[in-house]
């Protein structure tokens, strides 16, 4: 316990250390010296977090069949009120179940990509300053995690924006990377102010900003939200606790891609792939999750309306991306969709949750948790995978691709067949056991989010393993002829085997400590039966989806085009994604900025400039109306001084 | 039977709005420096007046005349120094002439 | 009260109204003259009848340092200035009636003021008349010199430092500068 507090700042302070090294002097250094400072500096963070994880769940973290909350330390940054202790900005370390799971996966994920980014980003401009972000970005996504409270989540929340923005805008010469930048700020930045308006209410009613005040729970309340805020009307009319909570699972859903702030995402892939591994896949993007899981509580018991809706718009999200990437072309669009999807199903699990034992569907708090665990490990591997190939092939699209199991590109097609098998839920691999937990806590709660799910489940089966068939087998693909593909070197190659390492052995709690129990959101340990019929049902479903998809691809043929001219209408507007961008530029150009804008700025040109331009006009006019007096004629200004004392002596004179 | 102190101060008062007069009327510089003279004068005779009827065994007064009396000679001294100086710049006196200050 | 016009034909005020009509006469005449030299010579008279009032009141000292400064020095001063001045002597200046008018009704407001206020307020009557004895010369040296109560030896300092300056001045100041040599 000592050790582990003495040690925690060094989570904080050494990616933060390595940000500013690397930032300020990365230019002065060799770029392998760089990313060797950056991955050491890395490493010792990810030595430090698996120390504080296992020392956490097999040592002082838990108390009887319940882990506890720790709080490492907690340092006073901004008061706001000198009379409401709980206003104030803390940066501090809050240890507890998903916390200490979150270190794991971000440490490991981060890991890997500084080694992977070494062999991939090998020889590029800027090489230095891609450790420096990637270290920024570490710091804040370790600080959001470990947030005592919801401001300090909120501040590196923002810091992990900026740090995806700058990432995505890595090659800033390209103007579709600098375009796709600004989407993912604007529109992060757009669901962040809903985050925010939130946290601003919420603060509002319960004069704190601290979690552990604020998740407090007895008896079937969330209690001091309950005390302050229960039968409170935000404007008059909006429940004030619904309203808050809503606001705030807004500000997740846009860091998580949720419809409608998914479109930000896809577009992200302009960034480097290793970057988009971390980010995009596996950290960044599970925020949103995570906030909810942090306030879970409080969403349970005071805002279950909100809950059961995060749920919906989860299952909505998950169908609408997995149909989507179905037939994207470009494959990290497809692993960009397949994200969202997944990131939904967490949402979904959290949406039906309980929050004890005692409550049905209880697992989906755990289960969403070890979803986001596993997810993390196979999804940085596929991307990883897809780098490597893009490495080989120098091309995104598919098109270009084929056949290259054939190729020597041995490792990168066994993990990346492995991390398909798991996102698609064939056991024993990691992502079956997570998805079918989340379907058994669907099941419990509400039929019609199985049957979605489930559905979603045989898409995403599908869909991966087009995409890996397309890649690896289809037909030989005739610009190899110019340019053979290889395997990738040794830097690339040994952390897509240590995360498929991760994504095949991550059930066995022995091999694999960091998360030892199925643990509910009190906390609690919790013994659940293996539903056998739900989990034949999902890898029945899985099964059919990869027969489909070796079908259709396993080698050259014209079914898919064939089927894709029947439903001509549902396959053009899915490879437009639904036309949900072009929806977004109409409202932005003809409504907001054609209408409400073009009508504000008008206003602003001709009544607001127009009020300044006649005070300005009154002045000037009145100005030269009056300059003459100042004439520099020594004897009118005689003349006035007389005229002055002679009225001032009338007046003084009346007056007594 | 003596005048009242207000015959001397009608006086004063007088002299003091004809140097007025003249400095706002007057042209030129040396007309406009006689006008201060005057102006001063008037004050001068007003500090005596009031010296001599009110507290005659006091010097205040007539103390102060005398200090007036030498700032007003060394202030025409250095105001006929300027015109001059002027007149040489400007071959000129008139005070419309002068507004190099103006801008 | 009944108003004795004889009560009041005695010297002193038959000579003050004498100075008086000197003084306002010749001052009137200083600034309504055309003719600066001749404005010049009014003006010397007025100090003159000033002069002559200080010595009604028996301010000899005073009377005496109005004459040789004022009379002596200021008006031989102004005298020279206009005759260093070319043409001024004979050249006759034209003011714009609109101007004097506008001078002569300030003055003849604050003149009213001035006078409405004086026959008001009431001032103090005067405890003696114009005639006290005449202050001995012992006196004013002391209080000049003086450093005690009532004693202005700092400011005779400082206004020999002023003079000083003052020569300083007007000599830099009337001094042709090189580059107009």
């Amino acid at each position: 316990m000592d050790t582990v507090k003495l040690l925690a700042p060094i989570v904080l302070a050494l990616p933060f250390l390595m940000f500013f090294v690397l930032g300020l002097l990365g230019n002065k250094m060799k770029p392998n010296v760089a990313g060797i400072l950056g991955t050491c500096g890395l490493s010792i963070v990810a030595i430090v977090s698996y120390f504080i994880a296992i020392s956490y769940f097999w040592g002082f973290g838990r108390v009887g069949e319940e882990y506890s909350q720790e709080i490492l330390f907690n340092l006073d940054w901004l008061k706001m009120s000198e009379t409401l202790p709980g206003l104030t900005i803390k940066i501090g370390f809050l240890l507890d179940p998903i916390s200490a799971m979150m270190l794991v996966v971000i440490s490991t994920v981060s890991l890997m990509v500084h080694i992977y980014s070494m062999g991939y980003m090998h020889g590029e401009e800027g090489f230095q300053r891609y450790y420096a972000v990637l270290s920024l970005f570490t710091f804040a996504m370790m600080g959001l995690v470990i947030a005592t409270n919801i401001f300090q989540m909120y501040i590196f929340w923002e810091l992990v924006g900026v740090s995806s923005f700058l990432l995505i805008s890595f090659y800033f010469i390209k103007p579709s990377a600098v375009a796709a930048a600004k989407k993912a700020f604007i529109v992060t930045r757009f669901a962040d102010m809903f985050f925010l308006i939130g946290i601003l209410i919420l603060s509002y009613y319960t004069e704190t900003f601290q979690f552990l005040d604020l998740t407090a729970v007895s008896g079937d309340h969330a209690t001091l939200v309950h005390d302050r805020m229960c039968g409170e009307e935000f404007f008059g009319f909006l429940p004030a606790i619904s309203t808050a909570m809503f606001l705030i699972f807004l500000g997740g859903a846009g860091k998580s891609a949720m419809f409608p702030f998914h479109i930000w995402l896809p577009d992200a892939m302009e960034g480097p792939t290793p970057a988009s591994a971390l980010i995009h896949a596996a950290t960044m993007v599970v925020a949103g999750v995570f906030l909810v899981a942090r306030m879970f509580p409080v969403y349970f018991f005071e805002a279950a309306d909100v809950l059961t809706l995060i749920g919906y718009i989860g299952a909505f999200t998950s169908l609408f991306a997995a149909v989507i990437a179905c037939v994207q072309t470009d494959i990290k669009r497809v692993l960009a969709f397949s994200t969202i999807s997944q990131i939904a199903y967490m949402f979904v699990a959290l949406g039906v949750s309980g929050y004890t034992s005692e409550h049905e569907a209880c697992l989906g708090y755990t289960s969403s948790m070890w979803h986001l665990f596993t997810h993390a490990m196979f999804k940085a591997c596929l991307f990883m995978g897809a780098g490597c190939i893009i490495h080989a092939v120098h091309s995104n699209e598919m098109s270009a691709m084929g056949n290259l199991a054939k190729k020597h590109m041995t490792i990168t097609h066994i993990t990346f067949l492995v991390s398909c098998l798991a996102i698609a839920g064939i056991p024993p691999f990691s992502g079956f056991f997570s998805k079918d937990e989340i379907l058994v806590a669907a099941a419990n709660k509400d039929t019609v989010l199985y049957v979605c799910q489930a559905f979603v489940a045989g898409l995403t089966a599908f869909y991966m393993f087009r995409l890996y068939f397309r890649i690896f087998w289809w037909n030989e693909n005739e610009s190899y002829k110019h340019h053979a593909p290889h395997e990738a070197p040794k830097n690339m190659t040994v952390p897509l085997i240590v995360l498929s390492i991760f994504t095949c052995f991550m059930w066995i709690e022995k091999f694999f400590p960091f998360f030892p129990d199925k643990i509910t959101a009190d906390r609690k340990t919790l013994d659940l039966e293996f539903d056998s019929v739900i989990a034949g049902a999902s890898v029945l479903v899985a099964l059919v989806g990869i027969g489909l998809a070796y079908w259709l691809y396993k080698e050259k043929n014209d079914k898919p085009d064939a089927i894709a001219s029947k439903v001509k209408c549902l396959y053009i507007s899915a490879s437009h994604r639904f036309y949900i961008d072009e929806i977004y530029l109409f409202v932005t150009r003809n409504i907001i900025f054609g209408g409400i804008c073009k009508a504000i700025a008008w206003f602003d040109r001709h009544v607001i400039d127009g009020f300044m331009d006649m005070l300005g006009w009154t002045a000037r006019e009145s100005a030269s109306g009056i300059r003459d007096v100042q004439s520099g004629n020594l004897q009118k200004y005689a003349l006035g001084y007389i005229l002055g004392v002679i009225i001032i002596a009338f007046f003084v004179f009346c007056s007594l | 039977m003596n005048l009242p102190i207000e015959a001397y101060l009608v006086v004063s008062t007088l002299l003091f709005f004809i140097g007025v007069f003249g400095f706002i009327a007057r042209k030129n510089l040396i007309g406009i420096l006689m006008s201060v003279e005057l102006i001063l004068n008037a004050v001068n005779i007003n500090f005596v007046v009031f010296n001599r009827f009110l507290y005659p065994n006091e010097l205040e007064g007539m103390i102060y005349s005398l200090f007036v009396i030498v700032v007003a000679a060394a202030e025409s001294a250095v105001a006929i120094a300027i015109i001059i100086n002027v007149y040489r710049k400007l071959k000129n006196i008139s005070v419309e002439s002068i507004e190099s200050l103006r801008n | 009260m009944d108003f004795d016009f004889i009560d009041y034909l005695t010297g002193q005020n038959i000579m003050f109204v004498v100075l008086s009509a000197i003084v306002l006469g010749c001052g009137l005449m200083s600034v309504l003259s055309t003719k600066i030299l001749r404005a010049a010579t009014y003006l010397f008279f007025t100090l003159f009848g000033i002069a002559g009032l200080y010595l009604l009141m028996n301010y000899e000292f005073l009377a005496a340092v109005q004459l040789s400064v004022y009379a002596g020095a200021v008006v031989v001063l102004l005298i020279f200035a206009i005759f260093l001045v070319k043409n001024l002597g004979h050249e006759t200046e034209k003011v714009s009636c609109s101007k004097k008018g506008i001078a002569a009704l300030a003055s003849v407001l604050g003149i009213v003021m001035t006078l409405v206020i004086v026959f008001n307020e009431g001032i103090v009557p005067a405890v003696v008349g114009p005639t006290a004895p005449q202050v001995d010369m012992q006196l004013i040296g002391d209080t000049l010199l003086g450093s005690g109560k009532h004693q202005y030896l700092l400011i005779f300092e400082a206004s020999s430092v002023l003079l000083l300056a003052c020569i300083i001045g007007a000599i830099v100041v009337a001094t042709k500068s090189k580059e107009e040599k």
